[in-house]
């Protein structure tokens, strides 16, 4: 359970933390600051036991056919991440309680803040790899919202968008090929995955799975080509930067790789694509971020450097070169946390990132620059510092796989031209910002930050120095447990010494240093041969150029497709369905109709179709005079409940019957605010294209009845008619269906039912028509709407139709009737009483808010259902006994008719509402119109 | 008798489609309660035609048709009331926001025509 808890925690914290904010600024900050420690608390007994050498997983099954469960998995790795992902965190809650301004909502930004929190622990403690796919796009819109942050800022919307666009597709990859691994090995849960790596390996399709989960392992991880969009995102308030780029959502990639290396690594085909992806993004990352002007600009791509060389140490595949990778992916986090922070601390104080203004700041903010210097150093992989030990083992694995390889020489070359680059790009961030003169025009006086805005920089540097000068004592332990769960056991000897002789790599890592510090003193004709060449290379323009055709195109297909027109989409909708139907008619060589007999056919029968036939052609004929129209519909209505009568469905001629009368007074009270008369606006043309689809879709549909009707019927309702009464209790078996067998559809339906009477109060709210003054003949309305006769009489009706809708729902178990029936029955009673007495009159006696009733309605039907859960029985168990009554004699009691009150009180509440707010419409426009016609 | 209830329903049909493609609101909302007065009976009928044998429990009974559509159709006719309630709001709301009862809420001759007609009155 702890496990799923510290994922669940933040995600919790999220909604506490907006929540909180509507109370107190600083709260949200507080509440992010206690949910994150909560969670790493609840982490730490298991991290214990991680540390005994015990791997943990907790597993639940969510849908097991599709092998998906909701499983969590504790082993080094995934604690390392664990740690990271708290640690970090809780120093950014700090830092951000300091950088963001009074205008920016705190609240929203520790939810944004959490939610990716828990996202991103969901990926690393995922056992269920389809789970991990969904917290990994979690991951990808969380951190769309936090880049967007400033939202009012055009390149945050646009550097958030590309990071959705290229992280959210690299997911779709990663998706695609975990279903191909699940598929390989049998089971989605890492323990197999992880043990079947020969069988994997082997397999045909070994390639395919390959490619797609490096596609979303490279977007992720901000790899060559799919690099551009990390340093778009630095459109990012600066905590978020710290956050995203240093330990979390950069690293999902490379955790990815980490997880799958058992399973994945070993191949040809895995070091050319992951080594080669890796060397390359080393390079470009490294000889970009020389030449950035803007701080943040010259991290972005240092952090892509770095992100390239952990991927080419997995690349490599040997185990030590995994040690290394882990390795460097814990000093990474920490220097280049460090850094952001300080480029925000420098940004927040002095009001720019620019590096060709800022210079000399040591002067005025000379404890941060201390920080700076030292982590900047660790980055440069100067010796005492972590960045130190992990560089001169990713040099000696260079040399190692390097001494393999055709050209010997080529891979340690490029790795230590990676490490020129890289000491000139820390010795830039620190002499051109702290030292190199005055600073230029600075839109603020530069001072030192507040003190907590200096305290998580302080922590991570001082955790950069002791793992840099005593490793084996700081961060051996966690290092040991992070290998062993990364390579499952086979760990390799390793030695994490400062000093291992004179060798190869210290003569790499020294001629680096020194060549280094060479490339930034004569940096000045490089710039210029940069910004004259390379500097000119956008890949925004090719991403912009593909984003514009994808958009062109969609764009194109939608206007062929809708024309913005309804009556065109209607045509084509019917138009395809007629096509579909005459296609599969004609390629199934049944005959049309079937050999069943037909009944006779009787003159009352006969006429009665007769009549309908007419009202309907009548219908459409007069559609124009609106009311006409509304009068032969209500034939319409009357004969389709005679057919239901005729056909043995009772329940069915009742409910039409009474959905009939609220359906007129519907129309009606709409049609006072519509225009009376619908004017001529098709022309010959449309209508007789009209005609002709209509004509299709008529002919269509009899031939289909036809055909089913005179085939023989092959039904399941034997069950039904067998179990109603020993099984549901009752004898009206289509009542026993709605109210206990299919108890969950009608629950879904009287939902559905609901929510139109609520989406109808809420499109109603503020509306304002013009009360007509007159009819389509120019009689003008009658101002006293309420006739003695009529309200005199339903008064008296009131109790006596209430007396037949209670009889209604009470029998409906056993004979035609029920909530439906009953609810409808009631709600004329109820609708009837505010046309004949007015609005006013009916409200000051009927006290009853209808959204209560619905409310109350829903929550008995549901009810009903829990009860049953509670008591061990499946959701809408339903159970029945007899009691016998004095005078009334044996009487029925069923827990479906708690069930059936539900859905007769959804059905008054939705009806009743829905009647009475359109109505309360015409009071309005009545008193907005009464100064006009005193 | 089956031949007279797929005619029946074939006419609403044909009714039902031909109202949805007028351009006007309040005739598209009549069609739509026609084409639900033929889908309810074309489900109703699915079950076959019966005669005089509801499907009550009862130890007198000859017999019983297929209750199964029949409970099916009848949440049916109380959703298309919710409907077919619905979409009246909406063109009453699209009514006041754009001025017409057109479907696609144009500004057309006729909607403009419509209006001025509405003025004179």
């Amino acid at each position: 359970m702890n496990l799923a808890l510290v994922v669940l925690l933040p995600f919790l914290g999220a909604a506490l933390a907006a929540g909180s904010a509507r109370l107190n600024r600083l709260a949200s900050a507080w509440s992010a600051g206690a949910v994150t420690l909560a969670a790493a608390l609840t982490l730490l007994p298991e991290a214990l036991r991680v540390f005994g050498g015990e791997q943990r997983v907790e597993a639940w099954d969510w849908i097991p056919a599709l092998g998906l469960s909701f499983a969590f998995r504790l082993d080094g790795l995934a604690l390392l991440f664990a740690l990271l992902i708290l640690g970090i965190g809780l120093l950014i809650v700090i830092y951000a309680r300091y950088y963001l301004s009074a205008r920016d909502s705190m609240g929203r930004f520790y939810a944004y803040m959490l939610l990716f929190m828990g996202s991103m622990l969901g990926v690393v403690l995922s056992e269920n790899l389809l789970q991990l796919v969904v917290f990994w796009e979690l991951t990808s819109l969380s951190s769309f919202l936090l880049i967007s942050y400033w939202q009012y800022r055009k390149d945050a919307r646009e550097g958030a968008r590309m990071a959705l666009a290229i992280t959210g597709g690299g997911g779709l990859a990663l998706l695609a090929g975990v279903l191909l691994l699940g598929h390989v090995v049998g089971s989605y849960n890492l323990t197999e995955v992880l043990a079947a790596g020969e069988m994997i390996r082997a397999h045909p399709l070994y390639l395919p799975i390959l490619v797609l989960i490096l596609l979303g392992v490279f977007t992720k991880s901000a790899q060559f080509p799919f690099h551009f969009w990390l340093p778009h995102a630095m459109a990012a308030p600066t905590p978020v930067s710290a956050y995203l780029h240093s330990a979390t959502m950069v690293k999902a990639g490379v955790f990815l790789l980490a997880r799958l290396f058992p399973a994945l690594s070993g191949t040809l085909e895995w070091s050319v694509l992951v080594g080669g992806a890796g060397l390359l993004t080393l390079l470009v990352g490294a000889y970009t971020a020389l030449f950035k002007h803007d701080l943040k600009g010259l991290l972005a791509y240092s952090t892509v450097s770095h992100l390239g060389l952990i991927t080419l140490l997995f690349g490599f595949g040997t185990p030590l070169a995994a040690v290394a990778g882990v390795f460097h992916i814990i000093n990474h986090a920490t220097f280049k946390a460090s850094l952001f922070m300080v480029a925000g601390i420098i940004d927040h104080e002095t009001g720019t990132r620019d590096m060709r203004r800022l210079n000399g700041l040591l002067r005025y903010m000379p404890h941060t620059a201390v920080l700076a210097m030292i982590a900047a150093a660790a980055m440069a992989g100067v010796p005492l510092l972590n960045g130190f030990l992990s560089k001169e083992m990713f040099f000696a694995e260079a040399v190692e796989v390097g001494s393999q390889l055709p050209l010997a020489w080529l891979i340690p070359l490029l790795v230590t031209l990676a490490g020129m680059l890289s000491v000139a790009y820390s010795l830039r961030f620190i002499h051109d910002v702290f030292f190199n003169g005055d600073p230029i025009d600075l839109p603020k006086t530069p001072h030192e930050p507040p003190r907590f805005m200096k305290v998580p920089v302080d922590i991570l540097v001082v955790l950069c120095l002791a793992v840099g000068i005593l490793p084996s004592l700081t961060v051996g332990p966690l290092l040991a447990v992070a290998v062993d769960g990364t390579l499952q056991g086979q760990v390799p000897e390793y030695s994490l010494a400062l000093w291992h002789g004179f060798n190869l790599p210290l003569m790499m890592s020294m001629a680096a240093l020194a060549l280094g510090v060479l490339v930034y003193v004569f940096r000045q004709p490089l710039f210029a041969w940069h910004e004259r060449t390379v500097g000119r290379l956008d890949a925004r323009v090719p991403y912009h150029a593909l984003m514009g055709t994808l958009g062109r195109l969609a764009a194109g297909v939608t206007q062929r497709m809708d024309r913005g027109s309804l009556q065109g989409a209607v045509a084509w909708l019917v138009l395809a369905a007629l096509g579909v139907t005459v296609a599969g008619f004609a390629l199934h060589h049944a005959p049309l109709l079937g050999m069943a007999e037909m009944l006779p056919v009787d003159a009352v029968s006969l006429t009665a179709a007769l009549a309908l036939v007419l009202a309907t052609l009548a219908t459409v004929r007069w559609h124009r005079q609106r009311l006409t129209a509304l009068i032969t519909m209500g034939v319409i209505g009357l004969i389709v409940s005679l057919a239901f009568v005729k056909f043995s469905a009772p329940d069915l001629a009742l409910t039409q019957l009474s959905v009939e009368v609220v359906t007129i007074v519907l129309l009606l009270l709409a049609l006072f605010f519509l225009p009376q008369q619908t004017s001529s606006e098709s022309c010959r043309l449309r209508i007789g294209r009209d005609g002709l689809l209509a004509l299709g879709a008529g002919l269509g549909a009899t031939l289909l009845t036809l055909a089913v009707l005179t085939r023989p019927l092959d039904t399941i309702a034997g069950y039904y008619l067998d179990q109603a009464l020993p099984g549901g209790g009752g004898t009206n078996v289509v009542n026993v269906i709605l109210v206990d067998f299919r108890g969950f559809d009608t629950l879904g339906e009287i939902t559905v039912l609901a929510l139109a009477g609520l989406g109808i109060v809420a499109l109603l709210h503020g509306l304002r028509l013009p009360m007509p003054a007159a009819d389509a003949e120019g009689r003008r309305w009658n101002a006293d709407g309420h006739s003695l006769i009529m309200a005199t009489l339903t008064r008296l009706l009131l109790p006596l139709t209430l007396l037949v809708a209670v009889f209604i729902l009470l029998r409906g178990h056993n004979l035609p009737g029920g909530g439906f029936i009953a609810g409808l029955i009631t709600a004329v009673a109820l609708i009837v009483q505010y046309l004949a007495n007015g609005i006013d009159w009916t409200e000051q006696r009927l006290r009853l808010d209808m959204h209560r009733v619905i409310a109350a309605g829903l929550a008995l039907a549901t009810g009903t259902g829990l009860v049953a859960m509670g008591l061990g029985f499946p959701f809408l168990t339903s159970t029945f006994t007899h009691l016998h009554w004095p005078v009334v004699g044996e009487f029925e009691l069923a827990s479906a008719m708690a069930f059936d009150f539900g859905v007769f009180l959804v059905v008054v509440g939705a009806t009743v509402l829905i009647l009475v707010q359109l109505g309360r419409l015409s009071r309005a426009a009545e008193r907005a119109s009464l100064p006009e016609n005193p | 008798m089956e031949l007279v209830i797929a005619l029946a329903i074939g006419v609403l049909t044909a009714g039902g489609v031909f109202l949805s493609l007028r351009g006007h609101t309040f005739p598209v909302v009549l069609g739509l309660t026609l084409l639900s007065y033929a889908v309810n009976l074309f489900l109703f009928v699915m079950g076959r035609l019966a005669i005089g044998l509801p499907p009550i429990l009862d130890p007198a009974a000859s017999g019983y048709t297929d209750p199964l559509p029949q409970a099916l159709v009848l949440t049916a006719i109380v959703i298309a009331f919710g409907m077919t309630a619905f979409v009246i709001v909406l063109a009453l709301r699209a009514k006041s926001e754009l001025g017409n009862d057109h479907v696609d809420g144009l500004h057309s001759e006729a909607a403009g025509q419509e209006r001025r007609e509405e003025g004179h009155a």
